[in-house]
Parts: structure tokens; sequence; C-alpha cells
């Protein structure tokens, strides 16, 4: 999908991004001259089959990686141009994740899973009641994530993404331990979310169901991007 | 220490077996402490109280036993208290013998032949200085522990030369393993020359002596004084005074295999820890990449890792060294054994410095970690 859009009012601008990964014969091309340009407030949903490239422009965007080429802007940030310690606070700041399964820290409670965001931002006083209230998990604050639920997890994910009140909010494969039910409670979640605190979402997913939610959903085969 | 203090916690069962290990490092290291202050103590306590800066032995003297090797006659000494830099010079005389008390009891003795109201005179902690009665003997304050008291009378073995305690040192003072008697120069002359005679030493019999050697020079001297040349002219060798502990009986065999068993401790301790947390960050690979996924610097992962183990080390190695103390108190009396602060607090920092060492090379592998593993595809 190609929306031309100007880098500074965009949540995420990605311009003719080429990513290869791999040596040799194993190399492939995992990004093929895509481009994608999300606004603030807009939820984008990017389904296709595993190995098409889905994660691997979750990574471009989130700047866990470089493209080979081609631009990525965030918030009107080029993060071609930072360094990796300057890529890690920018996350912190302006980039929320949330993961397969929530992949929250075991040894954590819900609670201390949004402290320890807020502490990594240098924010030490997060107070995680009303943001775990917000995703309807107020009642497992002192719970591990051992102690919850997969859709519990994934709840408490979604808050420790939105603590930091981030501008662009990167979610891989949310659904992908959930059964049909939870996984729409999730990402309605997402959804309801993001709009409030009017946060860009890029939602990679293989889960065709929960598509409804989004406002755009784009395809992606062998590392080509198309509506 | 945020995610330090939680994880331990949380993994308490993982930490405490890690811990329950340093803890028994640290118990290792104390009781090898102990062991080895008391060997020195045993060995050398005698020599460390004397107020000596360095010890001059005749030339060509080898080192090991070179106290009772050596031998300096009355030329070489007063070179010695002739020479420009040097405060005082006097001769100390050592022998180790074999004695039996007035009641019985054999015993074993290193006298240390001095001037009396010299500067190796040693203090008092009850009775009388060595002073000038010939037959009068100083004893190390342990001794008491073999039956000696004030006024027993030691009998020398075979010279029957008699010689009568009239004071203890303040603490203990023992040579080779042996209780240190001090007595004056000139008697200890009389027995060294075998020109003692059955009972009390007289004035008669030193006023016939001819035998004017010394084993040592005890001398007092600022660090500036050229000892190497006072030596050239003077025909021997200056040890410094914590040189010449290794010139006591069995002195350097015995701490160094001390040493060698508390390097390879340290080592240990340093390897065990480190495999520890070698495996325990393998573990925490996929939470430290969601970490640094989601903004963590290293830095910060590394100082909380840090932190983590040196809680770990000083925690369990304080619980060690009290639990070692412990068993110090417990030791027999004929062991020699002494718990002493320095030792034991330099034994401590060398567990924990080490630990941590072996901890850091282990944790630095957090930096390597690929932020990217934490997205699902990429696992």
């Amino acid at each position: 999908m190609t929306t031309p859009t100007s880098t500074t009012t965009s949540a995420l601008d990605i311009r003719d991004v080429t990513l290869e990964l791999g040596d040799g014969d194993a190399r492939i091309r995992a990004l093929d001259n895509v481009s994608l340009t999300v606004l603030p407030g807009e939820f984008v949903a990017i389904v296709g089959p595993s190995g098409s490239g889905k994660s691997s422009l979750l990574a471009v965007a989130g700047a866990l990686t470089k493209a080979d080429s081609g631009t990525v802007h965030v918030h009107g940030t080029d993060l071609g141009r930072i360094r990796s310690n300057a890529a890690a606070r920018f996350r912190l700041h302006t980039i929320g994740f949330v993961f397969q399964s929530g992949n929250l820290i075991p040894a954590l409670t819900a609670g201390d899973q949004l402290r320890l965001a807020g502490r990594l931002a240098g924010n030490s006083s997060v107070d995680p009641a009303p943001l775990l209230d917000a995703v309807g998990m107020k009642h497992r604050l002192k719970h591990r994530p051992g102690q919850l639920s997969g859709g519990e997890r994934q709840r408490v994910g979604i808050a420790r993404a939105l603590v930091n009140s981030p501008s662009l909010l990167l979610v891989d494969e949310p659904t992908a331990a959930l059964d049909r039910a939870r996984s729409h409670e999730v990402v309605q979640l997402l959804a309801v979310q993001a709009r409030r605190a009017n946060v860009a979402v890029v939602m990679v997913t293989h889960d065709h169901d929960v598509l409804g939610h989004c406002d755009r959903v784009l395809e992606m085969v062998d590392g080509t991007l198309s509506p | 220490m945020f995610l330090a203090l939680r994880e331990l916690r949380f993994a308490r069962g993982r930490f405490t077996l890690m811990g329950i290990v340093i803890a028994l490092i640290a118990v290792l290291v104390v009781l090898l402490s102990g062991l080895s202050s008391g060997l020195v103590n045993d060995g050398v306590s005698g020599l460390k109280a004397m107020p000596a800066t360095a010890f001059a032995f005749d030339k060509g003297t080898i080192t090991d036993n070179a106290f009772s090797r050596s031998l300096v006659d009355s030329q070489q000494l007063q070179m010695w208290k002739k020479a420009q830099g040097v405060d005082k010079a006097e001769p100390l005389g050592v022998s180790i013998v074999n004695g039996t008390t007035d009641v019985g009891k054999q015993v074993d003795l290193t006298l240390f032949g001095i001037e009396p109201a010299g500067f190796l005179e040693p203090s008092v902690s009850s009775g009388s200085t060595v002073g000038n009665d010939l037959g009068g003997i100083v004893v190390s304050e342990t001794a008491k522990s073999e039956g000696i008291k004030l006024g027993s009378v030691v009998t020398l073995d075979r010279i029957g030369l008699k010689l009568t305690v009239v004071g203890f040192t303040e603490g203990q003072a023992t040579f080779g393993h042996v209780d240190v008697a001090y007595l004056p120069i000139d008697t200890w002359r009389l027995i060294a020359s075998n020109t003692a005679r059955p009972g009390a030493p007289t004035a008669e019999q030193i006023a016939s002596l001819e035998y004017r050697y010394s084993s040592v020079v005890a001398i007092q001297a600022p660090s500036r004084t050229d000892l190497a040349a006072v030596d050239a002219t003077a025909g021997t060798m200056t040890m410094s005074h914590t040189e010449a502990f290794n010139a006591s009986p069995g002195y350097e065999a015995e701490t160094m295999t001390l040493t060698m068993i508390q390097v390879f401790l340290y080592a240990i301790c340093a390897l065990v820890v480190g495999a520890f947390f070698t495996v325990w960050t393998i573990q925490r690979k996929g939470d430290i990449a969601i970490l640094r996924a989601v903004g963590s610097s290293r830095g910060y992962l590394l100082r909380d890792s840090m932190a983590q183990a040196a809680i770990l080390l000083i925690g369990f190695t304080a619980i060690g060294v009290a639990v070692g103390v412990g068993f110090g108190a417990l030791m027999p009396a004929a062991m020699p054994f002494d718990l002493e602060a320095g030792p034991i607090g330099l034994a401590s920092i060398l567990t924990i410095t080490l630990g941590l060492i072996g901890a850091a090379l282990a944790v630095i592998r957090i930096s390597r970690i690929d932020p990217l593993t934490a997205l699902g595809g990429q696992r």
C-alpha cells in the first residue's frame, strides 16, 4: 500500500524499503521495495503467511534493524540516521511493542511490568492501576504472568506498551495463543485503547477473524505489500 | 535494582542454591584464613613482635632455617653498631632446645638470647623482664597451657642447665611452632658454646666465656639506610623484618601450601559464580530481548545483573564468614588457628571481587542479545 503523506504528519512513513536477510545461498529478500504510511490513531493490519516478511516490517518500523535501502520515519524521525543506543531511547519514548503471548517478564507482577517500563523511560513514579483498569486487569495487579491466562497476559502486554504514551504501537501476532473469543476481546481492546490515546497501530497477524476491528488491512506476500 | 531484586525473590530457589555454594566457599576461606594466621603466628609471632626493621645473617647462610644456621661474630656486630644510618644493632641468639619442668613435663622452647634492657626486650604481661638474672627466662604467654607458671624451673635436657621463669610475654611469642623463652644473650652463648654446666648459670661461667657469637644482628634503621653497603663490609646478608619470616623453620612451605589452596578457592568461586550467571543469562535471554526491544539500554541491564550478583555474593559471603567464625570458635586449642579481622576481611573482599569478575564475564553476553529476537517470527 502506498499512501504518500508528509513525514511530519504521519505516525509511520516507510518508503521504498528493501531488507535482505541471511548469507550466501540462504540470502532472501524479506522486504521488497515496501512503502507504507500510517496516520496517528489509525489501526492498520498486515496479514500474510509465515515467512512473508511481516515481522521484518515490524523490525524495520520499530528501529530493531535497519533497512538496506529506502527510508523509515516515525513521527518525523528518520530511523536510518540514529545509532543503536539512540534507537533504544527512541523506542522507549515513541514506540510501544505488543508481543506474542504478551511476552511478559516472569519475575514481575502485572503492576511491576508497567512500573519497569516506566522506570526504563525515567519515570519511577508510574501508577499502573489506571492503565490496568483500562484493560480490565486492575484486579490482577499483583499477579505474575504464570498466574494469568493467555488473554490476561496479552491485556497486560497492551497496558505495558501504552505506559510511556507512545505515538506508534507495533503489534506482533497478538492472538497467536488465544481462542477465538479472547482474540476478538484483545484486538478490540487494542483498537479502543489506540483510538483513545490517538496512537497509530500496525498489527501483523494471520488471524483473519479479527480484521473487522482495523481501519485498513494490507497483505504481505514474499516481501511485497499490497492492499 | 528494580528487576534484580524481583528476580532474586522470584527465583529464590535457584539463587539460594547458588548462595549456599558461595557461603560454603566463604566458610572454607575463613577456616583457611584462620589456619593460615594461626600457622603464621605459631611460626613467627616471636619475630613479628620484635621491633627490628631487619636482621643481618652471616653471609652465605641459606634462607631455610637461617636463624639457627647463621652465626655472626662480635666484629660483625660491632660493624653494624657503628654503621652509618643504623639506629640500633643488637645481637640475637636463636636455638631450639628441649627441657623438662620441675613437675616433670617435657617442653620445647625456642631460646631468644637478647641484650637485657635492649630494644628486643619483650613487653611482659606478668612477672619481670629479662634483666640481668642470668638464669631468668621470660616465656611466651601460650606456655601457660603447658603448665608453666612464674617460678617454674625448666632444666635443659642433656646440659642440665636450670632456667627459672621470671615473666610471661604479652600475647603469643612462638618461633617454629615452639614457645619462645627470652634470656640474656650471655646465657644463650653459654648454652650455644656447649660450656654450660648443670644447675643455674653463674657469673663465673659467663666471665670465663670466650664465645662471642650470636645468630644474627637485629637492626633498627630507617628505610633509606644503605644496608647492602654495610653487608658488604661486615660480611653479612640482610633480610627485612618480613623477609626474615621465611628464614624460620617450615614457614615458607606452610604459607605457600595454604596460599595455593586459597588461590584455588578464589578461582573456584569465580568459576562457579560465572557458570551460574552464564546459565542464568541464557535462561533470561528471551526476557532480555524483550527489554532491549522495548528500549532498555545495555548499560541498565548490565548494571542490574551486576547488582544482582553483588547482592548474592555479599549476602552469602557474609553468612559464610559468620558461620566460618562460629566454626573457628569451636577449634581445639591444640590447632594453630587464629581469627584475625584483617585477613578475614581481605579474604571476604577477594571472594566477592573474584565472584563479581566471574559474574561480569558471564553477564557481558547481555550486550550481545539481539532485541530482534523478541519478535515472534524470529524466535
